[in-house]
């Protein structure tokens, strides 16, 4: 994309000058990806390798009362089998803090269940042989006896007095008194400002609606697969595709009882991720597999293993209400969640509540979360993990305000938008942000008056993520020649290589083609935080640009040696050194030092541990233009554009990328995608063909606006990009359909069969 | 005097409902000791799955960060991502 273009798709409120930041080379891993040579997680081969298979439940509850593996074991080619009984026992109270409270009980658990199995496709045994085949008839050999009982699959289920527990420890916390029964719901969480009560009773308009959304899942293309191999004095080798080597390393070891210095994980390249590989499945289940049988073990998922058992994000019952002024002042808001957290605890039901009014400047706010278990999958991270569900209620809620109150949704939003200052609902001001700039491009942008015809609907939604910083660790490394390594250790989902690339080349002074960067197994690299959170172009991009500063440091004190100068002397320019006050040496090139380096003290390189703080917000705003089919109840997306608040976009046809995928996934969220158990709780939609997700024939280019309001906590103004643009898509494409049928759509997905029932009225 | 501000729940369990507390202290780790002298057992429960912002800087991973002599100090959720 040229200069001019760029101008069009890119509003700059910085007005600084890069040589290399914000230009779009070629991501250093493209072609390998596009000619198939990148290795994924099922690429990987090892010698005499043998293979894996888990056994799952058919059941979505039941207690296991016995497991008979002899047959298994009796057929010839099997080389070894696992229950739960393998793995180490772990104290219930046992929890990581990291960037969530994790109970390593519940999610070894979840790898491998124990005494219960709690939805259908739970792990109960592996098995492992010389083929596949053979591994697959030998699951079918493993008898296993049950005791099945009633499942609890909705929210509504789950909250009934007599319901069915899942676990009988838990206690509903952040209520009082605390309850001396157990239940289904694990938690309450509240969030308050000022006096919304009172509040209401100022408002000239009310507007109160209940929302409700179904389980989905993150739909990432590559399923999950791992070889591991144990050598005979004990170290673990594991190669895998996830979004975080460490975080791997950390559950493996603690589910399989081993040190953290004997397991080595080596990242394979990844096929989408989006919250979804951020905890192990069967990592622990290879590890044990390769244990006992003294063979590496291969394990690869199938589509149907995924759908039943990985992810997904919570479906949820949100309840919003929102009072206004008639000049369109908000004067207070509520917002009551409920999430479902699957088979476990931990729902990002408290995110919901602290992200759903964000965007607006309200002095009386309440949300409240109810965190519920129910006999699903246990719910994994989801691009900005609570957020669309929270946002889809309060931006319905908006739309309907300005129906009501007969203004523009944009001019609505305009006037109630959250600024420097501003107190969002978890009590936090913001600092600078772009949320306002954001509803301008909108306003502004040509799609917003395009007209419309029948039975057609524009919608408006906006969004709000917080975006992470965190541990990263960066090392730039000088080669012989002057060239560059930059190493780091977080996996590459979306373009982040060319993004280290890009900000190292600025701090070095270099072209980008001169610079290799690549992720590093858990030996090669100190500790990073995993890939999520719309961390890494913030937090290992700060490390990266320190390692480079680092570097540089090195270089000028060498060319302080080769010119017998103090290094005070010594600036560093445009990619080489130079002496400030003679003329009489000549610039010094990085290959020019690089030369040198044994003379000078050996190798250069650079590096950085951090723990990156500053990370800015992101806000965005969606519009988008529908067509519903009145005979059929088809939704056609006609136009979309995806507008953010994106700091500075470090490569910015990879942030484009992210804001087009994010959208596309809010838009299957909103039109076709949700989880349709029989009434056994048995997952019916296990492949693509009936889990319906957009495909690029589904719609239309998904047009993008970034607004680039720096943020003041990098040294470049980056924000997290990939989370937020899932927040709006839902109200957008609800907002639309509502506005076209002239009735409001609350429950989605909007499916034909669904939109049918609202146009009959039913 | 940085200004405390607990998550409801938590407020609820130590502290009767009181979310606002004013505290004296160079910086967090300092507060949340002394927060624990007063309201016994909270240090445990803030340190385990709770992020911390300092005049509205959100720190996932707190320890010794410096506190100003009027610091704004919310305790929060920590904040996962996909």
């Amino acid at each position: 994309m040229g200069n001019e273009e760029n101008q069009l798709r890119i509003i700059d409120y910085s007005g600084r000058e890069f040589r290399h930041i914000g230009t779009r080379p070629v991501r250093p891993d493209g072609v390998d990806k596009v000619t198939g040579r990148a290795n994924f997680g099922a690429d990987f081969t090892v010698n005499g390798m043998i293979f894996g298979r888990v056994v799952r439940s058919p059941h979505a509850h039941a207690r296991i009362k016995k497991i008979n593996v002899d047959k298994a074991l009796a057929l010839p080619g099997v080389k070894a089998v696992v229950t739960g009984q393998d793995f180490p026992q772990l104290d219930p109270s046992d929890k990581a803090v990291g960037e969530v409270v994790v109970s390593y009980y519940d999610m070894s658990h979840n790898t491998i269940a124990r005494d219960k199995v709690l939805y259908d496709g739970h792990a109960v045994a592996a098995v492992a042989a010389t083929s596949a085949a053979i591994a697959e008839q030998a699951a079918a050999l493993i008898e296993v006896e049950y005791e099945v009982l009633k499942p609890v699959m909705s929210i509504a289920d789950a909250l009934k007095k007599n319901a069915p527990l899942l676990h009988k420890n838990i206690f509903t916390s952040g209520v009082e008194p605390t309850p001396d029964k157990p239940s289904n719901v694990c938690s309450r969480t509240e969030f308050k400002l000022g006096d919304p009560g009172a509040a209401f009773a100022q408002a000239d308009v009310i507007v109160e609606r209940e929302f409700s959304t179904q389980t989905v899942h993150q739909g990432y293309i590559e399923p999950h697969a791992c070889v591991a191999s144990v050598n005979n004095d004990g170290q673990v080798s594991i190669w895998c595709s996830s979004q975080g080597q460490f975080m791997v390393r950390a559950y493996t070891s603690k589910f399989c009882g081993l040190e953290e210095s004997k397991v080595k994980v080596i990242p394979a390249e990844i096929g989408g991720g989006f919250g979804g590989k951020t905890v192990v499945y069967l990592e622990p289940l290879a590890v044990m597999l390769a244990k006992k049988s003294g063979r590496a073990v291969k394990m690869t998922m199938t589509r149907d293993e995924v759908m039943r058992a990985t992810g997904p994000t919570s479906g949820g019952i949100a309840r919003a209400k929102i009072g206004a002024k008639k000049d369109g002042t908000l004067v207070a808001g509520e917002l009551e969640l409920h999430y479902e957290a699957g088979a476990f605890a931990g729902s990002p039901v408290a995110l919901g509540c602290m992200t759903g009014f964000a965007p607006y400047n309200l002095e009386h706010v309440s949300c409240v979360g109810w965190d519920v278990v129910v006999n699903r999958p246990k719910a994994a991270a989801y691009r900005a993990p609570g957020a669309p569900v929270a946002a889809f209620a309060v931006e319905g809620v908006m739309d309907e305000l300005a129906e009501k109150l007969g203004m523009d949704p944009i001019e609505l939003r305009l006037k109630n938008a959250a600024r420097e200052g501003t107190q969002a609902p978890y009590g936090v001001k913001f600092n600078r942000i772009g949320y306002a700039e954001t509803l301008e491009a909108a306003k502004n942008c040509p799609h917003y008056s395009i007209p419309l015809g029948p039975n057609q609907g524009r919608g408006v939604a906006s969004g709000f993520w917080f975006n992470i910083g965190g541990t990263s660790s960066a090392e730039v490394m000088i080669n012989e020649d002057g060239t560059v390594i930059v190493v780091t250790g977080n996996p590459d989902i979306g373009g982040s290589r060319a993004s280290m690339a890009l900000m190292a080349a600025e701090v070095l002074g270099i072209d980008v083609k001169h610079i290799k960067p690549i992720i590093a197994d858990t030996e090669s690299v100190p500790f990073s935080m995993l890939t999520g959170g719309s961390r890494v172009t913030f937090a290992t991009g700060k490390a990266v640009i320190e390692a480079a500063e680092d570097a540089v440091k090195d270089m000028k004190r060498r060319a302080a040696k080769i010119w017998g100068v103090d290094i005070a002397q010594v600036d560093w320019d445009n990619g080489r050194a130079v002496c400030i006050e003679s003329d009489q040496h000549k610039p010094l090139s990085i290959a020019d030092i690089a030369a040198k380096a044994d003379k000078t003290g050996g190798a250069i390189s650079g590096k950085a541990n951090i723990n990156a703080k500053g990370a800015g917000p992101g806000f965005g705003t969606h519009i988008c233009d529908v067509e519903v089919d009145p005979e059929t109840g088809r939704v056609t997306v006609l136009r979309y554009t995806a507008i953010q608040d994106v700091g500075k976009a470090i490569h910015p046809s990879y942030v484009e990328g992210q804001l087009q995928g994010g959208a596309v996934q809010g838009i299957g969220w909103a039109l076709n995608e949700e989880y349709v158990y029989d009434a056994e709780g048995r997952l019916q939609n296990t492949g693509f063909l009936d889990y319906r997700m957009p495909v690029a024939s589904d719609l239309p280019m998904i047009d993008t606006i970034l607004v680039e309001v720096p943020n003041e906590g990098h040294p470049y103004g980056v924000r997290g990009v990939g989370e937020t643009p899932i927040v709006p898509p839902l109200g957008a494409v609800a907002n639309a359909v509502s506005r076209a049928l002239g009735k409001r759509c609350a429950d989605l997905p909007l499916s034909p069969p669904r939109l049918l029932s609202i146009i009959d009225g039913k | 005097m940085a200004k405390v501000y607990l998550p409801v729940e938590v407020a609820r369990s130590f502290a009767a409902g009181v979310g606002e507390h004013d505290v004296e202290a160079a910086d967090i780790r300092s507060l949340v000791t002394r927060l624990d002298e007063r309201l016994p057992g909270i240090a445990a429960r803030l340190e385990r799955g709770f992020a911390v912002a300092i005049d509205g800087e959100i720190i996932q991973d707190w320890f010794v960060e410096d506190l100003r002599p009027a610091s704004e100090v919310r305790f929060l959720p920590a904040i996962e991502g996909g």
